[in-house]
């Protein structure tokens, strides 16, 4: 294999990345956007001003309204090139460190075609890197955290990410040891269980958010938000196993292909 | 899922030597951490530059993608 296929593959990472961020970013403005625009409203209403929303979060807590609040971003601004800006270097960003993860994985984790791996890697990167932790810290709509404690919750939703990701690498280093001797579906279904296992550990141990939502705040907009923010991340990942597959498959098997083409049906076990 | 390789004389695409993905993992993952960083957490847990711009910038993106966010 030349020595440039490393540097290809992570460059088509990136690119997978920014266009699975495009698609997110479409379905963040489209499905997302409203509820976050609800949650402001309400915010805006609160009597109790706990969150001051665009301005400098030390600058005058016990402001009566709203109003007073300095705008250094309009709402028009975040919802638009600023939510396009945070998604699309969310998706490079992720779509270069999940090439890296790529890299590596392929041929490591079972045989498996490069598309069928490019899948595995983005439902492992989908699951450990937002479902666990969305499970345990599920994302916020604007006026329900509390300033005060942003420092422990990022530490606490960072650890977790971390968490989830080793308890997956340990996992799939157990299915590995396993296969030899139980056959890759049980050695399979195995580590499956012990990551869930490890995994319920830590949501029970870990401590949780100190945020609860408020009583006032609509349990229907609470859902849909969050209900979102969960689609967001599902399109991102299947538009990047997809595309980042096709691109990794046409690297990786160059040679014009004959009325069969090889390798491309190896099923997931 | 897993299963060990047993040679790669099978359709099975070969590995990619370890060696050659260290500095790209250590240069571009920690670039790519970076990035994360400042759509994720800056100017709200932590600062590197002072004010709120950044953080207001990508407040929606940061609901949104899960962040804790104020």
């Amino acid at each position: 294999m030349p020595s440039s296929t490393v540097r290809n593959l992570l460059v088509r990472g990136m690119l997978a990345g920014l266009l699975a961020g495009v698609l997110a970013f479409a379905f963040a403005f489209l499905v997302g956007e409203p509820s976050v625009d609800d949650s402001i409203a309400l915010e805006s209403t609160a009597s109790a001003p706990q969150h001051v929303h665009g301005g400098d979060t030390a600058a005058a807590p016990a402001a009566p309204a709203a109003e007073e609040e300095e705008e250094l971003v309009s709402r028009s601004m975040q919802s638009t090139f600023g939510l396009a800006t945070g998604v699309l270097v969310y998706g490079v960003a992720l779509g270069g460190i999940a090439a890296l993860v790529y890299c590596f994985a392929l041929g490591r984790i079972g045989r498996f075609s490069p598309k069928a791996t490019a899948a595995l890697v983005a439902a492992a990167a989908f699951t450990t890197v937002y479902l666990v932790p969305f499970l345990k810290y599920p994302a916020t709509p604007p006026a329900v955290g509390n300033p005060d404690t942003i420092g422990k919750r990022t530490t606490l939703f960072f650890l977790m990410i971390l968490l989830s990701v080793l308890l997956a690498v340990a996992a799939v280093i157990l299915g590995r040891r396993l296969a030899p001797r139980l056959g890759n579906w049980n050695a399979s279904v195995l580590a499956g269980l012990a990551f869930a296992v490890a995994v319920t550990l830590a949501f029970v141990l870990l401590p949780g958010n100190e945020d609860a939502v408020k009583e006032t705040f609509p349990a229907a907009l609470l859902w849909q938000f969050r209900l979102a923010t969960l689609g967001i991340q599902a399109v991102l990942w299947t538009a990047f196993a997809l595309v980042f597959g096709h691109f990794a498959e046409r690297l990786l098997a160059p040679r014009p292909a004959p009325a069969t083409p090889p390798a491309t049906a190896v099923p997931a076990a | 899922m897993a299963q060990a390789i047993v040679s790669p004389t099978t359709e099975v695409t070969e590995t990619l030597p370890i060696r050659a993905l260290l500095p790209w993992a250590v240069f571009l993952g920690t670039l790519m951490l970076v990035l994360l960083y400042f759509v994720g957490a800056e100017q709200g847990a932590t600062s590197v530059f002072s004010g709120a711009s950044v953080h207001e910038w990508v407040h929606d993106g940061r609901h949104l993608l899960g962040f804790p966010c104020h």
